[in-house]
């Protein structure tokens, strides 16, 4: 059983290095805006959100009909369907594929389903390279980091990293950090490796049972690429991205990029409903927890995940911690939610990386009630004595003060003269997580009560 | 499929109806047209001008002199359009990752859309998929009259049930990977233009 990830303790070494932690939060905050000036373009937009998460409802509460529509159609279409019960299971499938077709090289696109179940090193242990041909991932795969941000996976990279980083490993001038200059690079590097590589993956931002299609959106064309160039693609797919038709994919595809980038749509809007002649394609549904979380009565909303990442643009935690903190494959208030179903007692640090301000929940393209499912997991925690000690203590302690109104009005009154008086290191201890990074604010000489006995009204001046 | 495979199909599909909360409807989609007259073809202009896409107002009508003067140092210019010849023809293209070779690529889209700046192209106007991502720069003829408003009346089109690849392509590619700045190109075409051009007559199929 896995150690609890310390997201405070991990947000400390990306708190450390200030030029780092200002830039993201900046660039992050930068996103969100764009988020909401896309979304003021489209009068609609309210409606879409509430249309999204009715449809992404029905769906899931229809999935296996669904899934069984979208085998049926597929199939008719030419593609092989695969299911995969679990990671491993998963890694298999694709393992096989390759090693049946002598593959030793594979290039694919960013699939964070494939990062949930480790593929690459599975791959990797097994003698197939495996280049990542999303910008983002690539950086994060040279730099052996998992991905930082669902959608910009080396988003907490400033362009002097990069430009280091390529230097290292493709023999680029360390010096110049220009942006077109770095992404030059990679397309130079990447491109020999579309063109020889005989199989290609994607994942798959949508599933339309109605027609057996996929639907991939990316910027830089290498699902496309991925998925055409070689004679064989392969494509990862969660059970729960499953939508009924087409038409109501024009809903998501309205809502995805805007809630990302601000950008009303991806460069690349892909579908893919078959083979071309003398190719293969397969697709392989998995679930990996995914059936089990739809039956948590009170967590199955987050299965509606478009992944568009708004609520970790959002979000002051995340914006201040970086994604690496979470030490989970999904980050940010939508990580929260998630990854405690894939392990309880790993990831129950995080439903307390949040100041549950509601912020993730009124982005969020498909309404998922996020920050009401983040304290819902802290209760989990709590039941399930997840908590560590020093946390629930001072939750004890503040139960009792918060409930008996005197000995919170006497806490109040001398807290004042307890900070003046107290030492250092009485204050700023590993009970005060508060005071790790910040100094805690002075209090006033007095209290609110105080303050509220000597100025409220005399009662005959109320009744005249 | 393998007994193994039998076996994880019917496990996912057993866990997933035990599961599965009570049954929701599903909502009607509307179409969200705006009441009012759209210039479709400005709004189309701006939007693909917002993802770095060039739309050609004026009239070219000499296409070979147009794509000599923009592109001067094309060698090989693949067309996939029966009214211009082009030095390759993608059927010439024995694998389809020697689209890498060409310089620019010439094709037709059936549809724009006004809503995003977006071109609809297929396996049937591409005939070997990788042209339209592996060329350098792409120049698309689109007739102004099928552009369409919104993303919902992109995705009527047949071609979304029917063909085995579609894709909605807005713009060369780019990425804001590093430093949250898009940046063009990324890893597929360079640069994308868009010529205004009336269909071909009724019977007559690009490519």
């Amino acid at each position: 059983m896995s150690a609890p990830v310390d997201q405070a303790k991990n947000a400390e070494m990306f708190l450390s290095d200030t030029a780092h932690e200002a830039r993201l939060d900046k660039l992050l905050w930068a996103m969100r805006l764009r988020r909401d000036a896309a979304a003021r373009q489209v009068p609609e937009w309210e409606e879409l959100r509430t249309l999204a998460s009715e449809i992404k409802e029905h769906t899931l509460s229809n999935l296996s009909q669904y899934l069984l529509q979208f085998e049926a159609k597929a199939s008719a279409n030419g593609v092989i369907v695969h299911w995969a019960r679990d990671a491993h299971e998963h890694n298999q499938i694709v393992y096989d594929l390759l090693a049946e077709q002598g593959t030793d090289i594979l290039v694919k696109s960013k699939s964070m389903l494939t990062e949930e179940c480790e593929l690459r090193p599975f791959l990797e242990r097994r003698g197939i390279r495996v280049t990542e041909t999303d910008l983002g991932e690539r950086i994060q795969q040279l730099d052996d980091q998992p991905p930082a941000h669902i959608v910009g996976p080396a988003i907490h990279k400033t362009n002097h990293d990069v430009a280091v980083l390529f230097s290292q490993k493709y023999g680029s001038d360390a010096n110049n950090e220009d942006t077109a200059y770095l992404a030059g690079v990679m397309r130079e590097n990447t491109r020999p490796d579309f063109l020889h590589a005989p199989a290609g993956m994607t994942g798959a931002n949508f599933v339309v049972a109605e027609t057996g299609a996929i639907v991939v959106a990316t910027n830089e064309g290498n699902a496309d690429l991925s998925a055409n160039t070689p004679q064989l693609h392969i494509c990862s797919v969660g059970i729960e991205k499953i939508i009924p038709t087409t038409e109501s994919l024009a809903v998501f595809i309205r809502l995805l990029a805007r809630s990302a980038t601000g950008d009303a749509i991806t460069q690349y809007t892909s579908m893919f409903r078959g083979p071309r002649k003398g190719a293969a394609m397969h697709v392989i549904l998995v679930d990996n927890g995914r059936s089990e979380r739809l039956g948590m009565q009170r967590f199955w909303h987050s299965l509606k995940c478009i992944r568009c990442a708004a609520c970790m643009n959002t979000c002051p935690v995340y914006r201040r911690s970086g994604g690496l903190s979470y030490g989970a494959t999904y980050m940010g208030p939508i990580g929260i939610i998630m990854m405690p179903t894939f392990e309880i007692r790993k990831y129950s640090e995080l439903p307390f990386a949040s100041t549950l301000n509601g912020s993730c929940t009124n982005v969020c393209p498909v309404k998922i009630d996020i920050h009401e499912q983040i304290y819902g997991w802290r209760e989990v925690m709590e039941e399930n004595d997840q908590i560590q000690v020093v946390k629930k203590e001072a939750m004890r302690v503040a139960d009792k003060v918060l409930s008996h109104p005197t000995l919170y009005q006497l806490a109040t009154a001398t807290l004042s003269t307890a900070l003046e008086v107290l030492p250092h290191f009485a204050i700023y201890n590993r009970l005060n997580a508060w005071g790790k990074h910040r100094e805690v604010p002075q209090a006033t000489t007095e209290t609110f009560h105080q303050w509220y006995r000597t100025h409220r009204p005399k009662t005959n001046e109320v009744e005249r | 499929m393998s007994s193994t495979q039998v076996l994880s199909r019917n496990a996912i599909l057993d866990s997933v109806r035990a599961n599965q909360p009570a049954a929701r409807s599903m909502p009607t989609i509307p179409h969200f047209h705006t009441n009012q007259p759209a210039d479709l073809l400005a709004t189309f202009s701006q939007s693909i001008a917002r993802m770095a896409g060039v739309v050609v107002t004026d009239h070219v009508r000499d296409l070979d002199s147009f794509l000599r003067t923009k592109f001067p140092d094309a060698k090989i210019i693949c067309s996939a359009i029966l009214e211009y010849a082009g030095t390759i023809k993608p059927a010439s293209l024995n694998h389809w990752s020697e689209a890498s070779t060409i310089d620019v690529c010439i094709l037709r889209s059936p549809m724009g859309v006004a809503e995003t700046g977006s071109l609809l192209l297929s396996d049937l106007e591409l005939q070997v998929n990788t042209i339209a991502f592996l060329a350098h720069d792409l120049v698309v003829l689109l007739d102004p009259k099928q552009i369409v408003e919104n993303i919902h009346d992109a995705y009527q089109h047949p071609y979304f049930k029917l063909r085995p690849y579609s894709v909605l392509m807005t713009g060369p590619s780019g990425s804001g990977d590093i430093g949250g700045i898009v940046v063009h190109p990324a890893q597929a075409a360079k640069t994308l233009t868009v010529l205004l051009a009336p269909a071909p007559e009724a019977g007559r199929r690009t490519g």
